[in-house]
């Protein structure tokens, strides 16, 4: 018994010297990284999906089997499952040159060429759909995804937890509705204008309901302006969809909030 | 055993529960609205006034909404051919479905009805993706003034859909030029701000110069020269009532109306120095505002009266200072490179316009009013006077072009320009044109 406390304690205090002599190495500097610039994807994966090597191929083919065995042995693959999990929806691309088109009017905005891309985000880019399936395990599970989306967009957080969107999935739904949005340009830049409307959205992406939230505004006396631009908003959603939602996921997204701010564009 | 197991696997269960997604949406696009505007339905009781056909009404009011709207260049009206429904039936209840498969996201529609030598028009815009009225309204007044109720309903129509006051319903004060260089006649005209109702105040024996409407009212102060001494006027252009205002010593420059209307703002040069001077308009009080050795000219108030923009050549090189207005607190805002000169305050109190020159090249442009975010819009050989629509969104301005070596292909045009930069366009006028002042409403 005293042999057994005795070593406990030696046990203790090794453990307790070792945490007080590798603290001071633990913290480090916080990492000065630049702040992540949203950039829009594009699907070129038909253009340039290079055919593999035959070794490789085999190699991935094999892998692939294996993975199926393995699910099938747990569960059947549900349909969602079968799903290409970052098949992003993407604008098409007569949208993408009126984008820059726009950029003219506006010289501050950063210009395609020097655009910056995150490293999650050029992986997106390279990765082709044979890649794809090697994760498809992973991806089954919404907690795993959860989990890997969160080390990957560090920065955006808010994206991956709080919205249930990833990155590149909320920059395809905000490409397709800055398509969508003719901005009233008679409104003031230096008032609060910040429309928020709330939808419920069918799994296609089309829209059952649309709530503006601060809607008793609208009618107020000296509101001309929010009005305006409420209205301009709900054009847009409706002329929009159907909206550019993942397909997997409608427990995440079937309610969907979106944040209409016109005072950087209309401050030129 | 069992159950705690069960307890242990329900506490443990991972529990999902997503926070409403919010997505940010900070832009939008500047494509024209998509924007039909079916002919003027008119009424089968109407009767011909005049000289005006009435059959021929609808289509006329239809084409001058369509153009005022094409020339803002923030919609875009659609063809009449692929419209899918009738005027009357469509004034009555259009089917959104059908104009939403022409791109159409806004729809015009009207009745016109003259009857005992009354012209009453209505119309209403329905928002198409929304599939509901947006706006009615019934206008009552003499047939004559058909184009008057085009421009109207135009400008309701352009501050339901934008928020912000149109500039249709406005006129546009010029000196009208022509005859050689060397002796150019020069009158004052008068016409609607699209080109249309031409009229000449003056016969054009004396040299007229920068004609300034008067903010608050139909009032137009203008320069001319009498016995070649600068006189100062006052003209009203519903009555064609001229008052001489003052006669000035020396070179006068450029009188412009306080935005209440009450004075008038303007430089003149006395024992050879050129200084800004008010002069109230009902007790003729001239009271200096400006008192340096320097060279000051082109004041303009801001919209709330409270400050005076200028310019003026006290730092060496022409350029654009702002004071209170009693003339205390003056600070220099430009300190770009090159001339800048003729400032003039946005109605809506933000921007600033001028005319900048540098490197022998004129420059419209616009900044803040403390000199940040300079915009040149438009650069030309030679071009000045930049004038604000009401609305402060649209300058009017004229351009001159080279002329040959004999003298020859000398022009002198208005044009307008966006704030934005884009959708520069030529205003027809029957002759050369310059000096242009934008109105405001009529219907204010």
């Amino acid at each position: 018994m005293i042999k057994s406390l005795f070593f406990s304690i030696a046990f203790h205090t090794i453990m307790i010297l070792l945490t007080i002599l590798s603290l001071p190495f633990m913290i480090r500097e916080p990492v000065d990284l630049p702040p992540i610039v949203s950039v829009e994807l594009i699907q070129i994966t038909d253009k340039t999906n290079i055919p593999y090597a035959p070794k490789a191929r085999k190699v991935i083919e094999k892998v692939k089997e294996e993975e199926k065995r393995v699910v099938s042995e747990q569960a059947p693959p549900s349909a969602k499952a079968k799903e290409k999990p970052d098949k992003i929806p993407m604008p098409d691309e007569k949208k993408e040159k009126k984008e820059i088109v726009k950029k003219k009017q506006n010289p501050e905005e950063i210009k395609p060429e020097i655009r910056q891309s995150s490293e999650f985000e050029k992986k997106e880019i390279i990765d082709t759909n044979q890649i794809a399936a090697l994760i498809d395990k992973a991806k089954q599970d919404e907690a795993l995804t959860q989990k890997t989306d969160s080390k990957i967009t560090q920065s955006n957080q808010k994206n991956s937890f709080a919205t249930g969107l990833t990155l590149s999935q909320e920059d395809a739904l905000r490409a397709q509705i800055f398509g969508c949005w003719s901005v009233p340009l008679g409104l003031p830049y230096d008032e609060d204008l910040l429309v928020r409307i709330k939808l419920n959205l069918k799994k296609d992406g089309t829209i059952s309901k649309s709530e503006i939230l601060d809607h008793e505004r609208m009618n107020r006396p000296g509101q001309k302006f929010y009005k305006i631009l409420a209205e301009s908003a709900l054009r847009a959603v409706r002329i929009c969809q159907p909206l550019k939602v993942p397909p997997t996921g409608y427990d995440k997204w079937k309610e969907l909030q979106l944040n209409f701010n016109p005072s950087e564009m209309l401050k030129g | 055993m069992k159950k705690l197991l069960f307890l242990f696997i329900i506490i443990l269960q991972p529990t999902f529960a997503y926070g409403l997604i919010q997505v940010d949406i900070t832009r939008g696009n500047l494509d024209p609205l998509p924007i039909a505007v079916s002919p003027l339905h008119v009424d089968a009781n109407s009767k011909n006034f005049k000289d005006i056909k009435v059959n021929k009404l609808g289509d006329k009011i239809s084409e001058i909404i369509e153009k005022n709207f094409k020339a803002t260049g923030l919609f875009n009206p659609l063809q009449k051919d692929s419209f899918v429904q009738k005027p009357d039936i469509a004034h009555l209840k259009p089917r959104f479905e059908d104009w939403r498969l022409i791109k159409a996201q806004a729809l015009v529609t009207g009745k016109i009805l003259v009857k005992d030598d009354k012209l009453k028009v209505e119309f209403r815009l329905w928002d198409l993706t929304a599939s509901k009225e947006m706006i009615a309204l019934a206008f009552t007044t003499t047939p004559t003034n058909w184009r008057r109720v085009a421009h109207i309903i135009s400008d309701k129509i352009y501050e339901r859909l934008t928020g912000e006051e149109g500039y249709f319903d406005t006129r546009i004060i010029y000196v009208s030029e022509t005859g050689p260089k060397d002796k150019r006649v020069k009158k004052l005209a008068i016409m609607d701000q699209d080109g249309a109702n031409t009229k000449y105040l003056t016969l054009g024996n004396e040299l007229v110069l920068t004609p300034r409407f008067n903010p608050a009212n139909q009032l137009v102060t203008y320069l001319s020269y009498f016995r070649n001494l600068p006189r100062v006027y006052l003209l009203d252009i519903e009555t064609g009532i001229q008052e001489v205002v003052g006669n000035f010593p020396g070179m006068t420059f450029a009188p412009r109306f306080s935005p209440d209307g009450k004075k008038i703002i303007m430089s003149f040069a006395k024992d050879g120095n050129s200084d800004i001077y008010t002069m109230d308009i009902e007790s003729r009080i001239v009271e200096r505002i400006t008192d340096h050795s320097a060279i000051d000219t082109s004041p303009s108030y801001s919209p709330d009266g409270k400050y005076i923009c200028f310019n003026s050549d006290r730092s060496g090189l022409q350029q654009i200072y702002v004071m209170k207005s009693d003339g205390s607190d003056v600070k220099r805002i430009t300190f770009g490179k090159g001339l800048y000169g003729t400032p003039v305050w946005s109605p809506r109190g933000d921007l600033i316009a001028f005319t900048k020159v540098r490197k022998g090249r004129f420059y419209i442009g616009v900044m803040r009013v403390d000199g940040s975010g300079e915009r040149l819009l438009t650069e030309n050989f030679y071009q000045e006077a930049p004038s604000w629509s009401p609305n402060g969104r649209v300058l009017v301005f004229y351009r001159e072009t080279k002329s040959g070596p004999q003298g020859k292909g000398f022009t002198a045009k208005l044009w307008s320009i966006d704030i934005t930069g884009y959708n520069e366009r030529k205003i027809a006028t029957e002759t050369d044109a310059s000096d242009p002042s934008w109105s405001s409403l009529l219907s204010k």
